[in-house]
């Protein structure tokens, strides 16, 4: 047989690069349709946070007229954006949880198998993981909008998208980052109640900061220190048709930041997986 | 394919070489100072009890990590160096069961074919090859979660070879399945060497799956304490059975190959 040579002489160029991010991306939706319960909940937990704690809250915190709005806006409409960053949270979180399991199931090893650079082969996995948190932010909106939530002009669901892209990969490399520290399932966990509720609370998110800022100036320095913050006022932002300049530049640069090192964390030579034997 | 040349080139490359492999996890020395070769058309087998270092050898060579010195190389490619061409000769079967039970038969073998560069088309071509070779023609459309385990290490095996590798790297492949699954797959696997020319390294605990002619890898507590045909470490270790020999080679107060 001739196969293997043909095999031998193969290249591994970009069109080969495409079809192998086009692997993982499907395979990810594939997985994600198949679960639906996470589909449900990643879908649920916003909205709880819409009807029951935004409609509680809307008596006692009115926001004032401050940008993007330039009106008096509901509380509800407020924290829709930091929502949609939630469910980007979550998903970035679960998908670097799923690499935990993959890794210990032996996927992750499949995975990296691939004659594909391994720098590309993360990249992938994490614009797949993106993919599926910009598919629950849109089944968020279609049911946000029925509560009479939307955008000034239908533009913005339009614009939202780049803003939901890179906050997306910001947080899902938070994830994998994580993901290539943490060494087993349970400790996982731990990190959740460490990372996700922390992030998501002391940002701005549920309240603007200048109202954290009467009440705690501590706690208004934290929040601007919390990368998730630019997210929420990125996606605010461009959910109004507007750049938030510094926003972009914050999330952007995290982004590489988290990145790089997650790609480092998973370097054959340098990385953490060794230490764990395996 | 229609072009069939003769035989493969006759090269002095090994399939699969290890150098001086080395490596330790903090003061643990996993492996010490391991080589071998794997010739092209052989059956290698890696014989070991667990903690033996087979995981840690699997690792590097599949570059999860690289060791911390040696070399390891598959048909003259470093693995370190030239992971990309390397990994592209190899298919490994792992020791975890590596398919989506979610998945059809036919998706798990389509993604594997994307992580190689393959396209959706040719894919589908390959996959019925590989499924007719392991018996498995008619279940391509079949959930996984449905497959027996015997089943599922033979979509495995199709699906490492799904990008023609010239090496293939099984880690205790037999591990939960019954005798007949075993001498099945077995039967696959040795099949696929006189066919493809393929070099198998097999890692086992199981000294039933030897034949005479194998080649066997000794590998103890990080070290190669033999590395020769089947017959002949019978034969160095005074022995009636590969089984006698490998526990004489073991055994307490046997740290070293002396002999």
């Amino acid at each position: 047989m001739s196969e293997a040579a043909f095999a031998r002489e193969r290249p591994f160029g970009w069109p080969q690069r495409l079809i192998c991010l086009y692997g993982i991306v499907w395979r990810e939706s594939l997985r994600f349709l198949h679960q639906r319960e996470r589909f449900i909940s990643a879908l649920v937990r916003p909205l709880v946070w819409l009807f029951i704690f935004a409609a509680g809250f809307r008596q006692t915190l009115g926001v004032s007229i401050m940008p993007p709005y330039d009106t008096y806006v509901l509380y509800e409409v407020y924290i829709t954006p930091g929502l949609m960053a939630m469910i980007q949270l979550f998903n970035g979180m679960q998908s670097s949880l799923s690499m935990v399991y993959d890794r210990e199931m032996g996927s992750m090893r499949m995975l990296l198998v691939s004659p594909a650079p391994r720098w590309f082969l993360l990249t992938s996995k994490l614009i797949a993981g993106v993919a599926v948190s910009i598919l629950q932010v849109y089944a968020f909106l279609v049911v946000a909008y029925f509560w009479e939530i939307e955008p000034p002009t239908w533009w913005g669901y339009l614009t939202v998208l780049p803003a939901l892209a890179l906050s997306g990969l910001m947080l899902g490399a938070l994830g994998m980052l994580l993901s290539s520290l943490i060494k087993q399932l349970e400790n996982f966990a731990g990190v959740m109640n460490f990372v996700i509720f922390p992030m998501f609370f002391a940002s701005s998110a549920l309240y603007p900061l200048w109202r954290v800022q009467q009440g705690s100036p501590w706690l208004a320095t934290v929040c601007r220190l919390n990368p998730f913050t630019y997210s929420v006022e990125l996606i605010r932002f461009a959910f109004y048709g507007q750049v938030n300049w510094l926003a972009l530049g914050v999330v952007a640069g995290c982004t590489a930041a988290f990145l790089g090192a997650a790609i480092i964390a998973y370097d054959p030579a340098r990385g953490m997986l060794m230490r764990r034997g395996g | 394919m229609t072009a069939v040349t003769a035989a493969p080139p006759k090269t002095a490359v090994s399939a699969l070489s290890v150098e001086n492999v080395s490596h330790a996890y903090g003061e643990r020395i996993a492996l010490d100072e391991v080589s071998f070769h794997v010739a092209p058309s052989s059956f290698t087998v890696l014989l070991g009890l667990n903690g033996a270092g087979k995981s840690t050898l699997f690792s590097v060579i599949t570059h999860l990590y690289a060791s911390r010195s040696g070399v390891v190389r598959i048909f003259g490619c470093d693995v370190a160096r030239k992971s990309g061409a390397a990994l592209a000769l190899l298919g490994v079967v792992f020791q975890q069961r590596t398919l989506d039970p979610d998945l059809s038969v036919a998706q798990n073998l389509a993604y594997h074919g994307a992580l190689h560069g393959i396209g959706p088309r040719e894919t589908r071509v390959r996959q019925a090859a590989q499924l007719a070779r392991v018996g498995l023609a008619d279940r391509a459309g079949d959930k996984v979660r449905y497959l027996s385990g015997g089943q599922m290490r033979r979509v495995e095996i199709a699906r490492a070879l799904l990008h023609w590798p010239r090496m293939l790297l099984l880690d205790e492949p037999t591990a939960g399945l019954d005798i007949k699954a075993r001498a099945g797959l077995l039967e696959v696997v040795r099949g696929l060497i006189a066919d493809e020319g393929i070099g198998v390294l097999w890692a086992t605990h199981l000294v039933d799956e030897i034949r005479d002619d194998d080649h066997v890898v000794v590998l103890h507590k990080g070290r190669v304490l033999a590395d020769d045909s089947s017959r002949s470490i019978v034969l160095a270790a005074d022995a009636s059975s590969i089984g006698e020999a490998f526990t004489r080679l073991t055994g307490p107060g046997r740290e070293e190959a002396d002999w």
